[in-house]
């Protein structure tokens, strides 16, 4: 029961997602309700769970993926994992419940939702995976989705620009992960997340615990926003706000100091990792505070705050100590809490007052009274004012930054930057709520301002009070849940601390009290410099974007353009030329040392066969030769190569493909004959001037030419000669009767051991049978096959000479006798096509082959009575076929499921039918019914949609004659 | 020597297809792409060696012993290689047709050259 619940919470947002994408455009109240439901559903689950892993253990659901590269869909809950989802669930609910109201009409609130579930259900999945593999997966649906939620609004192109920087540096940083988890995992030799957490000492002393760290480290920064790469989140800013509260508070911008608290047991400790971590925790928190007190966008504001708590975070986690694990948890809970809310109370200000520029915006208090006081209860959280949780986890950060660690510069640095970067932390939250809420209002605002509805401001209350709760007594209300995370995160129980609002008059106090007063005194000295500030002073030059613009400018753009004018070609022979010479090249780089032919000689020939390939190979050159001015030589003479190749397939043990490459010589040959008519004339009499260029470029196509065929010839007689090794086809044939229950063995590996490849194939061959179609829809002829051919001109000019002859009647009297014959025939075929299919698993045949035969029937009655003919009395309607055979495969291989047997497993039986004996019944012959009737379509498909246009010719030509 | 007639006559209809789908008509290309298709589903064909008289089709109740049978291995692919390969001259020989509607020129570019 347990097991499955994880499950259900990292499916159910997707398929409700799913569910919210095929609703009626309209269905905004149900959109809305599914998602709070599904939100809800996963928080409760969620809830449920806890009494499972309170006593430190763990619950897992082990679905068998890939296992030969180790990869299972494992999903892995701890107490830590516990504590995120249950996180990213509650604040999930609260921003549903926001945006119902933040989201306006006009836009698309179904693709909203359904960004919204999936990304939830993605981030869920980070938390619970039990297998790395699973877990960049899923971090990479983040980056995707995170994506397309903050480009929502697309029209904004401030709001693609951003979503695409958003994406380059974390999809970019999820390469590097992945890559660094493929180290763990050469390293650990497992890529389940129990093995690599007991393998810590492994992976440390290993001499590729530098790449694999700093590799998954870069995962961690992008995606967390840390210095240097931190330039992405204020531009993702231009995103929907409850995109904001809840993808760059609590979840998207969490993962990465998740994954390294995740990781934590297994890679800190090591100078390194105090080192990278720690100067980066380090930069990212003061820097990110200082540009924070410049911002004039309200959000851009809360960007950079939020870029300085990560780097609180990240810093901590540097420290090695299971106390700075505990504080970084502790402070990932806090955070989310109040900068969810401020995101919300900015969206409410943004919607209600139509501006989020700190310069416009002031005296806004007296027109909201509730919101400003919301937000500015949440401002003092995040300053770390006491009474609130903020103060609680900056107090233990300070307690964290003045014990010593390691010994080195950055230890020592550590208090001193610890209190900078929280006094300015103060300056901007000061700032915040006293240049919105507090001095006189403006003479007018874009919109009147006035409170929100209840439940828009709901959400900000209730994570305002927790602040509150969690502030005042943490040890009744987030102690015992903060102990479970921090043990299961730790691997070992968690040390001893203490959650008081009051430890007596300690270091850590004094440093909170100078952050406060320090904070509060710069605001006073310098707050109306900042009001008008036009860019940071010092950093403000260093601009992450503007070098992000440069690179990406010079990759995309100057790179593509260089290498398209050195390399680029709009004419198809060269890159024909260029293809075939690089395979060559390719094909003699592993032939340096010499091909080798083998010892096997073989028998005598038969001098018949000898005979037969020198017409082949004839009939192949001459084709070559003729190509160019006798079209219809050259068909006829490849179709003399194919028959050869039919006939050495016969002779060489090969019915099956015999079998199938007659009728599709066949068809083939009809297809292109149809396609004759719509080619210019071309004849030797108008020979183009030829050059001496020309000449030289024939020279070098035939030399080409030449040597290909002659590495191919050689390469064929080094194999050839060779004795076979031992290969699966023993297994195939020892095992095609006594599982496959088929006597064919090709026909077998083609519909049950290789069952979900044919399907494959079968999927290939309808989608071109409807591109076909599609492409000759808006068909247009050249106007010179406009006209009826010479031919026919002169047939009918005789017909209406004769008032006795009605037009068309020479053309039909020609083929009189072939179309009775082809008429008669119809019902013929149709019996051949069954016998093929039906005899196919036991004999050569298949349905392969019955398809196109049955196509090739039904193609003889258009050539024998014409198109209209044939389409008043026959609906063939091939799209149902493709379809219907399609569904029919794919539901056979399916059924298997119902049995608890994998996909396309099939199973077989005699019957004994009256009169007609023991039939093979096996759930493979539906299979290949399928593939029948989707033959039959495609090919029936095509041919049809080509043979049609001659009708279409006519209706233009009409359109042309008339004035 | 059955097996240096074979590995010449796909030397051979390798080289006439390469030779065409070098060549600027769009009909010699087609051409081309399907004497290329016949020499290679050969060489595939031709992995499992040659066997005169041995289909692999088994006798009644299945008895196998696989010394006494071709290789199915390289026959199933190229049998699906086959109705792939004839898809796709379909769909080349539409998008010729296609092409020569457009531009009203049957040279692989949509233009003569020059």
């Amino acid at each position: 029961m347990e097991p499955s619940a994880l499950v259900l919470i990292v499916a159910l947002p997707f398929v409700a997602g799913l569910v919210t994408l095929v609703l009626r455009s309209d269905s905004r109240a149900l959109a809305t309700a599914i998602a709070g439901a599904t939100t809800l559903a996963c928080l409760v689950l969620t809830a449920l769970l806890y009494p499972s892993v309170s006593s430190g253990g763990s619950i897992r659901r082990d679905v068998e993926w890939i296992p030969s590269l180790g990869l299972d869909f494992a999903l892995r809950m701890d107490g830590f994992a516990w504590f995120f989802a249950f996180l990213v669930s509650g604040i999930g609910l609260l921003v549903v419940i926001y945006s119902r109201y933040y989201i306006s009409p006009e836009d698309p609130v179904r693709r909203f939702y359904f960004l919204f579930l999936a990304f939830m259900g993605s981030m869920l999945g980070i938390v619970l995976s039990g297998n790395l593999i699973l877990l960049v997966i899923f971090w990479e649906l983040t980056s995707i989705f995170s994506f397309l939620l903050v480009g929502y609004w697309h029209h904004n192109p401030a709001a693609r620009d951003g979503a695409r920087m958003a994406l380059t540096v974390t999809a970019a940083g999820g390469l590097a992960l992945l890559a660094g988890v493929l180290l763990i995992g050469h390293i650990v030799g497992s890529y389940d997340l129990d093995a690599v957490l007991d393998s810590g000492n492994l992976i440390r002393d290993n001499a590729l615990y530098v790449p694999a760290l700093v590799l998954i480290l870069l995962g961690a920064f992008t995606k967390s926003a840390q210095f240097p790469f931190h330039f992405w989140l204020p531009n993702a800013m231009a995103a929907p706000t409850p995109v904001s509260a809840f993808l760059h508070s609590a979840t998207l911008v969490k993962a990465g100091v998740f994954l390294m608290a995740r990781l934590w047991p297994v890679l800190s400790g090591t100078p390194e990792w105090f080192i990278i971590v720690g100067l980066v925790g380090m930069a990212s928190f003061v820097l990110g505070a200082y540009l924070a007190m410049f911002q004039q966008d309200l959000k851009g504001l809360l960007a950079y705050s939020t870029i300085s708590h990560l780097g609180l975070t990240t810093l901590l986690l540097s420290l090695g100590s299971p106390l700075g694990l505990v504080a970084a948890i502790f402070h990932m809970l806090n955070h989310a809490t109040f900068k969810a809310s401020l995101f919300m109370a900015a969206g409410i200000i943004d919607h209600e007052s139509g501006t989020r520029d700190l310069r416009r915006l002031s005296g806004l208090f007296r027109y909201m009274p509730i919101t400003g006081t919301l937000a500015t209860v949440a401002s003092a959280a995040m300053a770390g004012v006491p009474l609130l949780n903020g103060f609680l986890s900056k107090e233990m950060f300070f307690a964290e930054a003045v014990a010593t660690h390691a010994d080195s510069w950055v230890d020592v640095a550590a208090p001193y930057a610890a209190v900078l970067g929280s006094a300015l932390a103060v300056t901007y939250s000061m700032r915040l709520i006293h240049s919105i809420f507090m001095g006189a209002p403006p003479e007018s605002f874009p919109r009147e301002p006035h409170e929100p509805p209840f439940w828009m401001g709901f959400p900000v209350t209730f994570l305002v009070i927790a602040c509150l709760v969690v502030g005042i007594v943490p040890g009744l209300t987030i102690g015992p849940f903060l102990k479970v995370a921090a043990s299961a995160a730790l691997g070992t129980p968690a040390p001893e601390y203490s959650l008081a609002v009051w430890h007596g008059f300690t270091v850590p106090f004094a440093m909170s009290l100078v952050a406060l007063g320090g904070g509060t005194l710069l605001y006073i000295l310098i707050g109306n410099y900042l009001e008008k500030a036009e860019r940071p002073p010092f950093f403000g030059r260093i601009e992450g974007n503007r070098i992000f613009e440069v690179v990406m400018m010079a990759i995309s753009w100057r790179g593509a353009r260089f290498v398209e004018a050195v390399f680029g070609t709009r004419r198809l022979q060269p890159q024909m030329l260029a293809l075939v010479v690089v395979a060559i090249l390719a094909a003699l780089l592993p032939l340096s040392g010499g091909l080798g032919f083998g010892s096997f000689r073989g028998g005598v020939v038969d001098p018949t066969f000898v005979i037969l390939w020198a017409v082949g190979m004839a009939c192949a050159v001459a084709a070559a030769y003729q190509a160019k001015y006798h079209r219809l030589a050259a068909l006829v003479l490849m179709g003399g190569t194919g028959l050869v190749t039919c006939m050495t397939f016969v002779w060489l043990s090969a019915p099956d493909l015999a079998a199938t490459q007659l009728v599709v010589e066949i068809v083939t040959t009809v297809l292109i004959m149809l396609g004759l008519r719509w080619l210019p004339k071309r004849s030797e009499t108008l020979v183009e001037p030829g050059g001496l260029l020309a000449r030289l470029r024939r020279a070098r196509d035939f030399a080409v030419a030449v040597i290909a065929g002659a590495g191919m010839a050689a390469i064929s007689y080094a194999v050839m000669t060779r004795t076979p090794p031992d290969t699966i086809a023993n297994f195939f044939v020892e095992k095609s009767y006594s599982e496959g229950g088929g006597l064919n063995i090709v026909n077998v590996i083609l519909v049950d051991f290789r069952g979900f490849d044919t399907l494959g194939e079968i999927t290939v061959l309808g989608i071109v049978a409807l591109t076909v179609f599609a492409l000759l829809r808006r068909f247009r002829p050249a106007p010179d096959t406009i006209e009826r051919p010479e031919q026919q001109r002169i047939q009918y000019a005789y017909d209406e000479e004769d008032p006795d002859r009605e037009p068309g009647a020479t053309a039909s009297d020609y083929l009189f006798v072939p179309s009775i014959i082809m008429q008669w025939m119809f019902a013929v075929v149709i019996v051949l096509a069954a016998y093929l299919l039906l005899r196919g698993h036991d004999a050569p045949g298949g349905g392969f082959a019955a398809g196109v035969a049955l196509a090739a029937g039904f193609i003889l009655q258009y050539m024998a009575a014409g198109t209209n003919w044939v389409e008043s009395r026959l609906r063939v309607l091939p799209v149902k076929w493709i379809g219907g055979g399609l569904l029919l495969a794919a539901f056979t291989g399916a059924a298997a499921i119902l049995f608890g047997r994998p996909f396309l497993t099939s199973y077989f039986r005699y019957a004994d039918l009256p009169l007609i004996g023991k039939v093979p019944m096996a759930s493979a012959a539906l299979f290949d019914l399928g593939v029948f009737a989707l033959v039959v379509g495609a090919t029936v498909l095509m041919l049809i949609a080509i043979a049609h246009q001659s009708i279409r010719r006519l209706r233009s030509a009409r359109i042309e004659e008339q004035p | 020597m059955m097996e240096l007639t074979l590995a010449i006559a796909i030397g051979v209809l390798a080289g006439s297809g390469v030779w065409l789908i070098l060549r600027p008509r769009t009909y010699q290309v087609v051409i081309g792409l399907s004497l290329l298709s016949y020499a290679v589903n050969l060489f595939i064909f031709s992995m499992g060696r040659l066997r005169v008289g041995a289909p692999p089709v088994l006798g009644a109740g299945g008895a196998a012993d696989p010394a006494g049978y071709a290789d199915p291995v390289p026959q199933a692919l190229v049998l699906t290689a086959i109705v792939i390969g004839f898809a796709t001259t379909a769909l080349f020989l539409v998008v010729l047709i296609a092409s020569r509607g457009l531009t009203g020129s049957d040279h692989v570019d949509g233009r003569e050259q020059r």
